[in-house]
């Protein structure tokens, strides 16, 4: 048996540690490294509960809003105030638009430059995909850069700014949306939905989003070619490279539930295990800290009663990262997850014979096909002479959860108030969920079991099939621990 | 070896932030950031969100650079230098080194031409060290207000310059681009940085510059809650008038801006904002009067104009001010051309 360090990981939104046990050319064990911790649940501590809107969505660069839409809720729940209507749908507007650049900024900037890689030089579709893709140089970066940059327009409009914005409020929004506005905004859709339909995807994304069947999909490849759109390049290359094979992690698809409407979701929130749907009980997620650097009771906590305490000379510790659990198991969480979850014939057809690769890379492109005409229905839904803002106090003790789902999956804010103090905050991110270390009963998280098994070629002191394994998941490390 | 040809070798490191300054230059626009590399002849080396090159890769590159193979022109670090728990920098070790970032930033500090703070945290500690600063949080050159940070405050990197500090949280896309365009011309001087270690060209403008409720200001008509469109300095801890940026005149994201965006502006381009010591969307007062004034205005006159001038204030802000919109429009001025 050998052991292999490799990091950092980049391309994943912070910094990541992997070490691998290899045997027979094999990974047979995997412990996954969050080397970062900054406190933000120690910062937050006593602080004024609204401070936690500007702090919060500062945890992370690349989903700040659903961090602020977790604190919103958060924040929401104890004062007893739901947002307008209107101020609920430019919410839903400003994070669809910051969970669908994300997709974007991970297929393009993050996941497909490893295929541009030499070791793949002597595959038939090297040459097209390595001079589309390749990391700065290939051509897509510079077709992708300006479309996602003016597609952020949407947020600028709304939100002031992105990343980091103080607009999205427990009540709704701080930003009244004019009429003459909404036709700016539905123009920039509609722009970005013709890039999508002629580059990314290739078709029309109504057409793509009622596929419900794998075979379906690879039906159109053949049909069209794989240089018809960037899409059809992936599932060519995936097809060929079997992805759909590599990374099967554990099989439990969570969900928090995405884009409010009322007390419901656009994307409905529950737990997909053994081929079936379960309710999800928040009561039963907890925080285990047995391998992570960190001290407190033995018995793992709901993170309302969560404690952050680290101590790096916690033996049995190897990552910042918490691991929480859902009725004591780990679970997946992402597009895939929601797609899943959410009852989507092809996200379930994907994952058939559990979850790959391949999937966690079409969900998301399913889901920008579902969320870009959802633009277009909520901008039209808006009624500017209504307000976009409700307003309630603070209560000097209380509590409130912020249950979101964030680009990458699950987003979870669990907050305290007392004597008019942030009193607790706790925090689990997507990448918490998927990148945790073991627990007390030794079960690995996701990417440690998805890692099992992965084939590491001669001489390769980077598995090029690790690499798509944990980027498949689209981490953000700088959540993972925040 | 010096770059491709005649090119500039620039590193990019993040530790202790969120990756948003990336994020945010990814949104720069006309042109975009890799084509403005490109044309400002810099050649990176290795940026973590952008280059292909990780673990074994991305050491040799470093090594490469501490042995003296290659020439580092720039090094940009995003985040703050994470020291904690108590010096020691473990709480962030540099993945796959078993090294804290500390040490490989001190050390490729002392290989750098220049060496470029990208955002708040970088330069001042920033919302890493908010708080109690658990994770030991410094900017380079600065912690906080107090010159020294990382490096100490007697740093001078070889290209002769401290280390240059692009504020903001974020960083707005260009106020990268074109300070390091000029750093790769050579035409940033010493005496193009303010005290603090910013370029002028950004903190020498003011937030409030530009920004469209001036009116407001100046009659003092003041927004009472978040999302109404009066001036938000007076109640709603606005620090516009003393914070430096030019965000409402070369605007985010297209056409927004903080203010625009309905919410008051934090002062993130300053040392020390992630403190402020009153609740962000409050202004602290003193017998009614706002604590924080512009800074380089005698406190007397302030107070004697805005009284004035709030005597003065048309019916028109004074309504509009606590609205969530406009109510009352401008009276119109009518030319003599056609009249009856």
């Amino acid at each position: 048996m050998s052991r292999l360090v490799v990091g950092p990981f980049n391309r994943v939104e912070g910094d990541l540690e992997v070490k691998l046990d290899i045997e027979d050319q094999t990974v047979t064990r995997a412990e996954v490294v969050s080397p970062l911790y900054r406190g933000f649940e120690e910062m937050l501590r006593g602080k004024d509960p609204r401070d936690a809107l500007v702090i919060v969505p500062r945890i992370c660069g690349i989903c700040s809003v659903s961090q602020s839409i977790a604190a919103a809720e958060a924040l929401g729940e104890a004062q007893g105030l739901m947002p307008t209507p209107n101020g609920q749908l430019v919410s839903n507007i400003v994070h669809a638009c910051e969970n669908i650049a994300d997709h974007l900024t991970h297929f393009y900037m993050f996941f497909m430059p490893d295929f541009a890689r030499s070791v793949y030089a002597d595959q038939a579709w090297y040459s097209d995909v390595s001079e589309r893709f390749e990391a700065m140089k290939g051509t897509a970066v510079q077709d992708v850069l300006p479309r996602r940059a003016e597609f952020f327009h949407i947020v600028g409009i709304l939100a002031g700014k992105w990343p980091h914005t103080l607009a999205l409020q427990p009540g709704g929004v701080t930003k009244t949306v004019a009429k003459h506005e909404l036709h700016r905004l539905m123009a920039l859709v509609k722009n970005f939905r013709r890039f999508l339909e002629r580059e990314v995807i290739g078709f029309d994304l109504q057409a793509f989003s009622a596929l419900s069947s794998r075979d379906e999909l690879m039906v159109l490849v053949d049909q069209h070619g794989p240089t018809h759109s960037d899409l059809f390049r992936f599932v060519d290359l995936s097809r060929r490279l079997g992805l759909n094979r590599l990374g099967r992690a554990t099989d439990r698809f969570l969900s928090f539930g995405a884009y409010r409407s009322g007390t419901t979701h656009l994307f409905e929130r529950g737990l997909y295990r053994g081929g079936e749907d379960h309710q999800l009980n928040s009561g039963l997620i907890t925080e285990d800290l047995s391998h992570a650097w960190m001290n407190g009771p033995d018995a793992a906590l709901h993170p309302f009663d969560g404690v952050t305490e680290t101590d790096p000379e916690m033996t049995d510790g190897y990552s910042w990262c918490k691991a929480p659990r859902l009725e004591g198991k780990p679970a997946e969480v992402g597009a895939l997850s929601r797609q899943v979850v959410a009852g989507h014939p092809l996200a379930r057809d994907l994952v058939a014979t559990g979850g790959n690769v391949e999937a966690r890379v079409l969900a998301r492109f399913l889901e920008m096909a579902l969320l870009v005409p959802m633009l277009e229905t909520w901008l039209g839904e808006i009624k500017t002479p209504d307000p976009f803002m409700a307003h309630a106090s603070m209560p000097d003790n209380a509590k409130g959860a912020g249950m979101v789902e964030a680009a990458r999956g699950a987003l979870g804010h669990w907050l305290t108030i007392e004597n008019g103090k942030i009193e607790n905050y706790q925090i689990i991110a997507p990448t918490t969920w998927n990148f945790s270390p073991r627990d007390q009963a030794g079960q690995p998280g996701p990417l440690e079991t998805a890692l099992v098994g992965a084939r590491v070629q001669g001489g390769e002191t980077g598995p090029v099939s690790v690499q798509h394994i944990v980027r498949s998941f689209d981490p953000c490390m700088v959540c993972t621990v925040h | 070896m010096s770059g491709n040809g005649n090119r500039r070798n620039l590193l990019w490191l993040q530790s202790g932030g969120c990756g948003g300054c990336t994020l945010s230059l990814l949104c720069a626009e006309g042109p975009d950031v890799i084509t403005v590399f490109e044309t400002a002849g810099i050649n990176v080396l290795w940026h973590p969100a952008l280059s292909v090159e990780s673990g074994d890769e991305v050491h040799r590159i470093i090594d490469a650079i501490l042995s003296g193979q290659i020439a580092l022109d720039f090094l940009c670090l995003e985040g703050a230098v994470v020291t904690g728990p108590n010096g020691t920098g473990r709480y962030h070790m540099m993945a796959g080194r078993d090294a804290p970032m500390q040490d490989v930033i001190k050390a490729l500090a002392e290989r750098a031409d220049h060496v470029i703070a990208v955002g708040s945290c970088a330069a001042f500690g920033g919302i890493t060290a908010a708080g109690d600063n658990p994770s030991g949080a410094t900017g380079l050159s600065f912690d906080g207000e107090a010159a020294g940070g990382f490096l100490g405050d007697q740093f001078m990197a070889p290209g002769g310059l401290p280390v240059v500090n692009i504020p903001g949280c974020p960083v707005h896309p260009d106020w990268v681009t074109e300070t390091l365009s000029q750093m790769s011309a050579g035409t940033m001087l010493p005496d193009d940085l303010d005290a603090v270690g910013r370029p002028h060209a950004i903190s020498g403008k003011l937030v409030h510059h530009g920004c469209a409720r001036n009116e407001f200001y100046e009659y003092k008509a003041s927004a009472t809650r978040l999302c109404e469109v009066g001036c938000m300095m007076e109640n709603l801890g606005c620090k516009g008038t003393q914070a430096g940026g030019d965000c409402n005149t070369r605007t985010w994201n297209g056409s927004g801006s903080c203010i625009s965006g309905g919410y008051p502006c934090i002062a993130c381009t300053e040392p020390g904002f992630e403190d402020p010591g009153h609740p962000f969307v409050e202004t602290p007062k003193i017998a009614g009067i706002p604590l924080g004034l512009p800074t380089d205005m005698p406190k007397a006159w302030f107070v004697a104009l805005a009284s004035l001038s709030k005597a003065a204030t048309p019916r028109r802000l004074r309504e509009n001010a606590s609205s969530d919109r406009l109510k009352v429009y401008p009276d119109r001025h009518k030319s003599k051309r056609g009249r009856p």
